[in-house]
């Protein structure tokens, strides 16, 4: 990644955004993709030419066509309207599933490093227990009991995630914790909640932006998987990992219902990946 | 005489994240004749490690050597290509880095890495390149010469591992060694070890070097030849007398200036009023890490039975090597941490153990200004933020008011009013420090608690500072509470002056009685230990106590001997082993803990200087850090 960084610079001059910051090109490309995809969430109900569940056509299988973009799934219903209102479901409760776990975890985490003691004691070695159950066992058991709903699917999947967040927040805070400039916070008789705020938050906030994106990305495979056992998001609705499992059979015929949601999770997971290891960078000029 | 080095117009350009070239080494030439010691003096940023390392055809990242020649025995190291440059590196030159502890790997023993260099480039076989190192670590004085390559680094002492990474150097005998600030890491107990043990091994080896350092004190006793450097340019360039005594350039001279610092106007203490209570009181202080035992003693006790007392408008200066608590001691006054005994009164008020227990009043009067400016200030919060903060907390001042008072801090400390929009990142080290000590100052205290303040700058910086914090003390009529490890430095701004050991106030009394003989055999140690601004001082200094033990201020505090025992040069066989000292007062004013009696610590001290020449007795059980 450094070695782009560095030709980039050298060549073609890094595209600048902002005042002072820079992104490669890499970086960009991975952006726009994740615009793309959250523009679509956004406006999906409009975009999309037919309604989610209705049949349009009594071929199955369809190869793309000027009437059908993407072809048409095992039902003959458009995969085009259907990969655009699914992914409401996979970005939105994966989005929302995301914050939940690390704003959960992150706050935790740093009122757990800053007040310490056996508060910390027993908020780390519980989530800790929470940690240690497989994610997918996990989620299986909780939506085999309480029943799939959107609601259910964002809670499970926060609660999985909120462990880790946890984790890797309560480290890097008690890293900083640890600097001078805390101390001296300390001695001038600073509350916890200031700490946390001024403190500790801004300076952990770039790694904890960059666990957010993967955390994100985990979640979208998670959904994708539950919903490929047929325990995410319900008929005639789909996210992407339904739209998969629903037109497997299809990947005797080639059919593109079938690769089309595929590559929508890959392009998804692996730009907003990519994004977040190439976030923007302020130019610093050490020189001056 | 022939020249091994000769470097001739080398330039060397860093260029910025935006792309903006910048010269850091501008047209330097210089040579090095073979068998001689040549200085690179300056101040950081002045180049002088860009230039050692552009010896071995080296630049670091973001930096490229742009122009000019360096050749070494003949060779043109910078037309090398990298495999040949691989092939010169280790071989014909090495290199010898600040940091020892950094550069060791802590997962192999010292004998593989020492004689690593040897065996990548098939020199000699294992088994000589083995006897050769032990050869080494004999001549650098290393105890257990046998024995200590079987080690691993975190076995040995800070100061071992130092003349370890020099063995390192020497084990493939280049034709030049590159030291860079070897022992500018160091306590100045341990750097005389080093020195001494660095300058017999250059001597008898006839080794050429190039030795990179900020300190005038310590290149005066290695050097030849002395080059001083500034912004990448060289200043001045002669014969370490030359330099010493007749300096022509300005900057030379401002170098030599700062590296002997002169007592400031010292402001008289403000006469205290009869019967005001002492600022700071305290009595008995234990303190420590780790959780509480059976006995109520921490599990490690850094701090024992330390008291003193500081009078209004007074400065207490606290000295001791790395590890003797004197950090320990200003964070239980701040609060920071809660002691295991002993109490601390601020006015006549006794006050709590931590922070959050204190009244908001007590903690403004009492700041604390760390060491190191880097990881004190927020590197997320502008300058303004930093300095506004506690203005609002303490004093509630609010909008254009808090501006116009942070613009006034910033002029207090001497620093422009534009500073006020930039990040900690964009300062100097100088400039750090100075918004550090502002920040304290926001508060408007009474006390200000400096904990080596000064260590990590150069010794202009650092001198600027002190002179700051004189002008401070007599504008503000503020009192400091200045924790060094430097015996100079403290001498030049205190008042008072109290040594600790091992957790344990050794000494105690007044600067000028501190300047006075006899004193506590650390305290000695410590004074003898200051390298001094001419050549030769190392050669006439008398073994001492740092050269005899191998002990550390570190050693835990035990109550059943003296805890300097293991490296006294005055010590009382099983009485010193056996008891802990009392508390003698001295009839020039101090009070130390010593089992000597008065008459007869005169008379050995006297005896030391006098025998400097003749090596003291060795056979004494040296006591190595496991």
């Amino acid at each position: 990644m450094t070695k782009i960084v560095d030709t980039a610079s050298e060549t073609l001059p890094a595209r600048r955004g902002m005042r002072g910051w820079t992104i490669t090109p890499v970086g960009g490309v991975c952006f726009a993709i994740a615009a793309f995809w959250l523009i679509v969430v956004l406006i999906g109900p409009w975009l999309a030419p037919h309604p989610i569940g209705a049949i349009v056509s009594f071929d199955i299988f369809s190869s793309p066509s000027a009437e059908f973009p993407l072809g048409t799934d095992y039902l003959g219903r458009d995969m085009l309207s259907r990969v655009i209102i699914g992914a409401r479901y996979t970005v939105g409760v994966s989005l929302a599933a995301a914050l939940i776990a690390c704003s959960c975890g992150v706050a935790l985490g740093m009122i757990t490093a800053v007040i310490g003691g056996w508060f910390d004691a027993i908020v780390s070695r519980g989530l800790d227990a929470l940690n240690a159950i497989p994610h997918l066992m996990f989620g299986l058991v909780i939506i085999a009991a309480v029943g799939t709903s959107l609601p259910v699917l964002i809670g499970t999947l926060a609660l999985l995630y909120t462990p880790g967040s946890f984790r890797f927040a309560r480290a890097l805070a008690a890293n900083v914790n640890e600097l001078d400039f805390v101390h001296v916070a300390r001695a001038r008789g600073e509350g916890s909640f200031y700490m946390i705020r001024e403190e500790i938050l801004p300076n952990i906030i770039g790694p904890v932006l960059a666990d957010f994106g993967l955390r994100f990305v985990f979640i979208v495979l998670l959904l994708s998987g539950l919903s490929f056992l047929g325990l995410g998001v319900q008929p005639p609705n789909a996210d992407w990992g339904a739209l998969v499992r629903e037109n497997v059979s299809g990947l005797a015929y080639g059919a593109p219902a079938v690769i089309i949601p595929s590559l929508a999770i890959a392009s998804l997971t692996i730009s907003v990946n990519l994004a977040i290891d190439n976030l923007p960078r302020r130019l610093r000029d050490r020189l001056s | 005489m022939t020249e091994l080095v000769k470097v001739e117009n080398l330039r060397v350009i860093a260029r910025s994240d935006s792309g903006r070239e910048t010269p850091i080494v501008r047209d330097i030439s210089f040579a090095v004749p073979r068998g001689k010691v040549v200085a690179l003096i300056g101040e950081s940023g002045s180049g002088k490690t860009t230039i050692a390392l552009s010896l071995m055809g080296y630049a670091r990242s973001g930096c490229r050597i742009a122009g000019g020649s360096i050749r070494i025995g003949g060779r043109d190291i910078l037309s090398l290509s990298a495999s040949e440059k691989a092939k010169v590196r280790g071989r014909n030159v090495s290199y010898i880095a600040q940091s020892a502890a950094a550069a060791f790997n802590p997962a192999k023993t010292i004998m593989s890495q020492v004689i690593e260099s040897a065996m990548i480039h098939r020199l000699t076989s294992r088994a000589e390149a083995e006897a050769k190192a032990v050869e080494l670590f004999r001549a650098l004085a290393l105890p257990d010469p046998e024995g200590v390559g079987a080690r691993y680094p975190h076995q040995v002492s800070g100061g071992q591992l130092q003349r370890l990474a020099a063995a390192m150097a020497l084990i493939s005998e280049p034709e030049l060694v590159i030291f860079d600030e070897p022992t500018t890491a160091l306590d100045v107990t341990t750097q005389i070890e080093v020195l001494r043990s660095f300058k017999s091994v250059i001597r008898d080896r006839n080794t050429t070097g190039v030795y990179v350092s900020h300190d005038l004190a310590v290149v005066a006793q290695i050097a030849d030849h002395i080059i001083v450097l500034r912004d990448g340019a060289i200043q001045e360039s002669a014969a370490t007398e030359q330099i010493l005594t007749d300096a022509r350039n300005p900057y030379t001279r401002s170098l030599l200036a700062a590296a002997n610092p002169t007592a400031p106007a010292q402001a008289a203490p403000l006469a205290a009023d009869a019967g005001e209570p002492p600022l700071l009181e305290v009595e008995a202080l234990v303190a420590g890490y780790g959780a509480a035992g059976s006995d109520g003693l921490p599990a490690v006790t850094v701090l024992n039975d330390v008291g003193f007392t500081l009078r209004p408008g007074t400065n207490l200066g606290v000295i001791g090597e790395s590890g003797c608590g004197k950090s320990t001691l200003a964070r239980v006054i701040a609060g920071l941490l809660p002691p295991a005994g002993g109490t601390v009164k601020f006015r006549g008020e006794t006050l709590a153990g931590s922070a959050a227990e204190r009244t908001k009043e007590q903690l403004r009067s009492i700041q604390i200004v760390f060491q190191m400016a880097d990881t004190a200030l927020n590197p997320t919060r502008p300058v303004d933020q930093i300095l506004g903060r506690p203005l609002t907390f303490y004093h509630g001042v609010k909008g254009a008011e808090r501006t116009r008072r942070v613009r006034r801090l910033l002029d207090l400390v001497q620093l422009p009013a534009h500073i006020a929009d930039r990040y900690p990142g964009e300062l100097s080290g100088g400039q750090k420090q100075r918004v550090n000590l502002a920040r304290a100052l926001a508060a408007e205290p009474a006390l200000i608690l400096c904990d080596e303040v000064t260590s990590a700058l150069d010794t202009v910086v650092a001198a600027a500072i002190l002179d700051l914090l004189a002008e401070l003390r007599r504008e503000l009529k503020l009192s400091y509470v200045f924790i060094s490890h430097d015996l100079s430095t403290v001498r030049t701004i205190c008042d008072d002056v109290m040594v600790l050991y091992a957790g344990r106030k050794v000494e105690a009394g007044s600067r000028a009685a501190m300047r006075s003989a006899p004193l506590h055999p650390y305290s000695d140690l410590l004074v003898s230990s200051i390298p001094e601004l001419r050549t030769g001082w190392l050669d006439g200094l008398g073994k001492t106590g740092g050269e005899m033990g191998l002990g550390s201020a570190a050693v835990l505090a035990r109550a059943d001997r003296c805890p300097f025992f293991s490296r006294c040069p005055s010590r009382i066989e099983s009485l010193c082993d056996t008891q802990m000292p009392p508390v003698r007062r001295l009839a020039k004013g101090t009070d130390i803990l010593c089992h000597q009696s008065e008459a007869e610590l005169i008379r050995l001290q006297a005896d030391l200087r006098a025998t400097a020449a003749a090596p003291l007795d060795r056979s004494l059980p040296g006591e190595s850090r496991q």
